[in-house]
């Protein structure tokens, strides 16, 4: 018989913590056997069944146990029963996109380099390195003044700013001057109303850093730095040198979907899913959390729970109706004419039928055959039990 | 459902990552015999689709069967199938 590899590893470290001999050893392994047997889930369990209400009775502790950090330095992140609710239904975004970026061995020493990868990586804009972005009306233009100080900071150089500006701004006639851009949308573009709308386009100009990261924070982990954001770009993150991909993390299931797989998406819903409940003080079984991550991936993308997700893509048209909505799928089905098979569980329980679960999973095939031979041979012992009796009273 | 565009390609190397587990495409052969000994059809085996990154990566195609060794939590190591769909056979 074969084991999983952690009970393997178990048994292992107990031969050679016990120093068995090979005969112990053997003895052992027949025992654990035994037990590996009856701790496994029967066939026709139902499993589902088990893991929702695993999951569905602490979930409702969820709910009041919410905390505040306020005033800590920590990025605030979605946590408790929302987070759960967005996870599960296979939210496209996440409220609080966030990552958790780990570096290679050479930057993850000094707070330092951790500092300056984290600016590196920073989304900034135009407003984020500026005094002040006006209006000049008599000349039609925004002008926008750079702030000494804060351009150094993100480490970028004038000329650089005044380079990004004018890739952005093909068309406008762009003027520089001493830390001062004016820029002026082309001719046909300019009124007042049009002015001020194109400012705040001015404004969100990107020019440096990595697009959807808002914040970043070194923090110390153990010994090494490293780098959690708000905001999350995976692909591009990963793309960078001194980025360490093998724990580099991102908190956005879709995300990991599309640049890892469906088979990173599916750890990262568990993972996900058991910090929620963890930070909560809520320990689960994730085997439970695996069953629904396996059941959200399975068609090889990811579906939510619910109307619009897996019990949206019953087979059964009356397993549909009793969800949500009965009505719709019903009419929806006598239009395509669809049919029941009536072969899962809510069906059969309708119409009061043993459903297919534990010992109603099982159906019994007997071959016609043997059942014909065993009556004509149980007839003819009959008969000459019968002819003996007969005989006797004869 | 929904499609993830596969866009401007970064060549990173995705099984450095921990969340991709380590994965090979079976032979037919292989195939064949998981097939066997799960007693069941290959429509039945989990999907993956074949713009998924790893798929992409081994560069698979349609009706292939993908081995993924998980590092799961409570079994140490699992194995799970997924077959490619989409795409050409």
């Amino acid at each position: 018989m074969e084991f999983p590899k952690s009970v393997e590893d178990q048994l292992k470290a107990l031969k050679e913590d016990m120093k068995l001999n090979k005969q112990q050893y053997e003895n052992l392994l027949k025992l654990a056997e035994k037990q590996y047997a009856k701790a496994r889930v029967v066939p026709g369990e139902a499993v589902g069944v088990i893991a929702a209400q695993s999951l569905g009775e602490p979930g409702t502790q969820l709910t009041m146990r919410t905390k505040w950090l306020a005033g800590a330095r920590e990025m605030t992140v979605t946590q408790g029963l929302p987070r759960l609710i967005e996870i599960f239904d296979a939210k496209r975004e996440p409220t609080t996109p966030a990552m958790e970026i780990y570096l290679k061995s050479s930057h993850a020493t000094s707070e330092s380099k951790a500092e300056e990868i984290a600016l590196s990586i920073v989304d900034v804009k135009l407003e984020d390195i500026t005094s002040e972005i006006n209006v000049d009306l008599a000349k039609m233009r925004v002008e926008v003044y750079l702030d000494k100080n804060k351009v150094k900071h993100y480490g970028v150089t004038e000329k650089y700013v005044q380079n990004m500006v004018k890739e952005n701004f093909k068309t406008a006639k762009i003027t520089t001057g001493d830390m001062m851009i004016g820029i002026r949308p082309k001719e046909e573009e300019v009124d007042l109303r049009k002015l001020y709308g194109f400012r705040v386009k001015v404004k969100e100009t990107h020019i440096t850093g990595i697009e959807g990261i808002k914040q970043v924070l070194p923090v110390k982990v153990g010994d090494v730095w490293m780098i959690k954001t708000a905001g999350s770009n995976l692909r591009e993150v990963l793309a960078m040198k001194e980025v360490d991909i093998e724990n580099t993390k991102t908190n956005d299931v879709f995300e990991t979907f599309s640049v890892l797989g469906i088979e990173a998406a599916r750890t990262v819903i568990v993972e996900e899913a058991l910090d929620v409940l963890r930070n909560q003080g809520i320990e689960v079984d994730p085997r439970h959390l695996m069953l629904l991550a396996d059941a959200m991936t399975n068609t090889g993308s990811i579906r939510g729970i619910g109307r619009y997700g897996i019990s949206g893509a019953k087979s059964s048209v009356l397993a549909r109706a009793s969800f949500e909505v009965p009505l719709r799928h019903l009419f929806n089905a006598a239009m395509y004419g669809e049919s029941d098979e009536i072969s899962s569980v809510i069906e059969n329980v309708m119409i009061n039928q043993p459903i297919p679960v534990g010992t109603g999973i099982v159906k019994l095939k007997i071959e016609s055959e043997a059942m014909g031979k065993k009556k004509t041979e149980e007839a003819k012992e009959e008969k000459a039990e019968k002819k003996e009796k007969k005989e006797k009273k004869d | 459902m929904t499609e993830e565009k596969p866009s401007e390609e970064i060549k990173i190397d995705i099984f450095k990552s921990k969340y991709v587990p380590i994965s090979r495409i079976l032979s037919e052969d292989e195939k064949k015999a998981l097939l066997e000994k799960y007693n069941i059809s290959s429509v039945q085996l989990p999907k993956i689709s074949h713009s998924d990154a790893v798929v992409r990566a081994l560069k698979g195609k349609g009706g292939d069967v993908i081995e993924f060794v998980r590092k799961a939590k409570t079994a140490g190591l699992s194995k799970y199938y997924r077959i490619v769909v989409g795409g050409s056979a």
